[in-house]
């Protein structure tokens, strides 16, 4: 079954594998994750902060995100963003945008929603008490959020934030159906180049394994020590 | 925006000739259902049976549910789905692998079980949560009645623990229905692919993908509806969730 497995096709590739494909993949993921947070904890305060319009356009963005598949999204801005380009820099025609940017975008914007759901939890796991002993302090909303609310719930979260991160991890690789190197994209080019489809595909498949099995592990020995003793 | 729009293009013919654009998307729409609910079947029975075993006071069968859950989900589904359909065959004795590639539908087949299995470790933790989630007392109690441990999961314990876990479960399933998509990658011309080879043939890319975004939301109030009706009509007396 192993007998004709070309084990060299791996390692001549391993330099291309890692410094261009998994940076690629790595980059992508952090700065998404980064972006997805940012992007997600502002929606989360949109739908917390009681005003019903803010709220409503919010939820309408979560729930829209959440009930469409990563594939059709990426799809989706790859075409949209050009134009949205033109847009926003008022030129005649779509604005040229890279692979990456591209993919980032998307990353972000698709990930922000579910960031968003997390956050949300967050801050509602905080006691009432919280907000309310701050705002009698005389801290103004932004320095409750700031200062109180978003560290606690931030660190509430964070075992949560960074599973959902391995997920984003895994789901960079859908990045594939645009053609794009990431570490899965670039596993292929070689796979098809050399005809060793076998070889490669396993090696992928090991790699993410191995990766996500260790950041799965970490994250739970942090759950372990950060738990806060109630 | 110097896009030219043109929402007719679902009624002109799409290049196979065989209907129109719209025919086309409605086909993979078609497809997509098929294969989540056939995925979702799998996941169902290999999830429920896995995350029995991981309840189980056995040391072996929680360890084999344990290498399930983990073997299943720490691999992107597009890298499982190429190892079903391109790894898979090769590493069999030759016939098998001559017969899997010649097989009519092998993307189908393929993204059913893939996806399927891929969910079941989804399926599984939830199905542990759910039984775990129940007081001790009712396992005990069970097993003072003299039952045997299959009839304590038959009868006592999974009857409870699905009617709590229905919620999760619905999402699993929007989560079955969405990851359909991914099967692009192997060639099957589910909803998605529909609308990107609508978008490649026409060039109408933003009708395509509208269509597309509709159909996927549609479908998710259905399912959101449906699973509401029967969440209600199960949830426990006694719970949050029931009378």
């Amino acid at each position: 079954m192993f007998a004709n497995f070309d084990f060299d096709v791996i390692r001549r590739s391993l330099g291309y594998l890692f410094f261009d494909g998994m940076t690629f993949t790595l980059t992508l993921t952090g700065l998404s994750a980064l972006g997805g947070l940012i992007f997600g904890t502002l929606i989360a305060l949109m739908r917390l902060s009681g005003l019903k319009l803010l709220g409503w356009i919010a939820g309408l963005y979560v729930d829209l995100m959440r009930s469409l598949p990563l594939v059709l999204v990426i799809f989706w801005f790859y075409f949209l963003v050009p134009y949205i380009g033109q847009w926003l820099t008022g030129s005649s025609r779509p604005v040229r945008v890279g692979a990456f940017a591209s993919c980032l975008i998307t990353f972000v914007l698709f990930e922000a929603a579910y960031f968003s759901e997390i956050m949300r939890a967050g801050i509602q796991s905080i006691s009432r008490g919280q907000p309310a002993a701050a705002q009698a302090l005389g801290l103004t909303y932004s320095q409750t959020m700031r200062y109180v609310v978003l560290p606690q719930a931030f660190r509430n979260m964070l075992p949560v934030l960074l599973t959902q991160t391995i997920v984003l991890f895994q789901d960079t690789s859908l990045v594939y159906v645009l053609s794009i190197p990431d570490f899965l994209g670039a596993a292929s080019k070689v796979a098809q180049r050399d005809g060793r489809l076998v070889e490669m595909y396993l090696f992928a498949a090991a790699v993410y394994f191995i990766i996500s099995c260790f950041a799965s592990f970490g994250v739970r020995r942090l759950q372990a020590r950060i738990a806060i003793v109630r | 925006m110097n896009y030219h729009w043109n929402w007719h293009i679902f009624f002109e013919p799409d290049p196979s000739g065989a209907g129109s654009y719209l025919d086309m998307l409605l086909s993979g729409l078609l497809l997509t259902i098929e294969t989540a609910l056939c995925a979702w079947i799998i996941a169902l029975a290999f999830g429920s049976v896995i995350g029995v075993l991981r309840t189980l006071p056995s040391k072996t069968a929680s360890l084999v549910g344990f290498v399930w859950v983990e073997f299943f989900r720490n691999m992107p589904l597009l890298v499982q789905l190429f190892i079903w359909f391109f790894v898979l065959p090769e590493l069999l004795p030759q016939s098998w692998g001559l017969w899997m590639k010649q097989m009519p539908h092998a993307p189908f087949y393929t993204a059913a079980i893939g996806i399927g299995l891929f969910m079941s470790a989804r399926v599984a933790e939830q199905t542990r949560a759910g039984i775990g989630s129940l007081p001790r007392g009712q396992k005990l109690a069970a097993t003072a009645l003299g039952l045997t441990t299959a009839q304590v999961y038959r009868y006592v314990l999974l009857p409870m623990a699905f009617r709590i876990i229905m919620p999760p479960l619905t999402s699993e399933f929007l989560s079955t229905i969405k990851n359909t998509s991914v099967a692009i990658t192997i060639g099957l011309i589910e909803l998605t692919a529909a609308a990107r080879s609508m978008q490649e043939f026409s060039f109408q890319v933003f009708e395509a993908f509208t269509a597309a975004t509709v159909l996927y939301l549609l479908v998710n109030i259905v399912v959101v509806v449906a699973m509401r009706f029967l969440e209600r009509a199960i949830a426990i007396p006694g719970y949050i969730t029931g009378k």
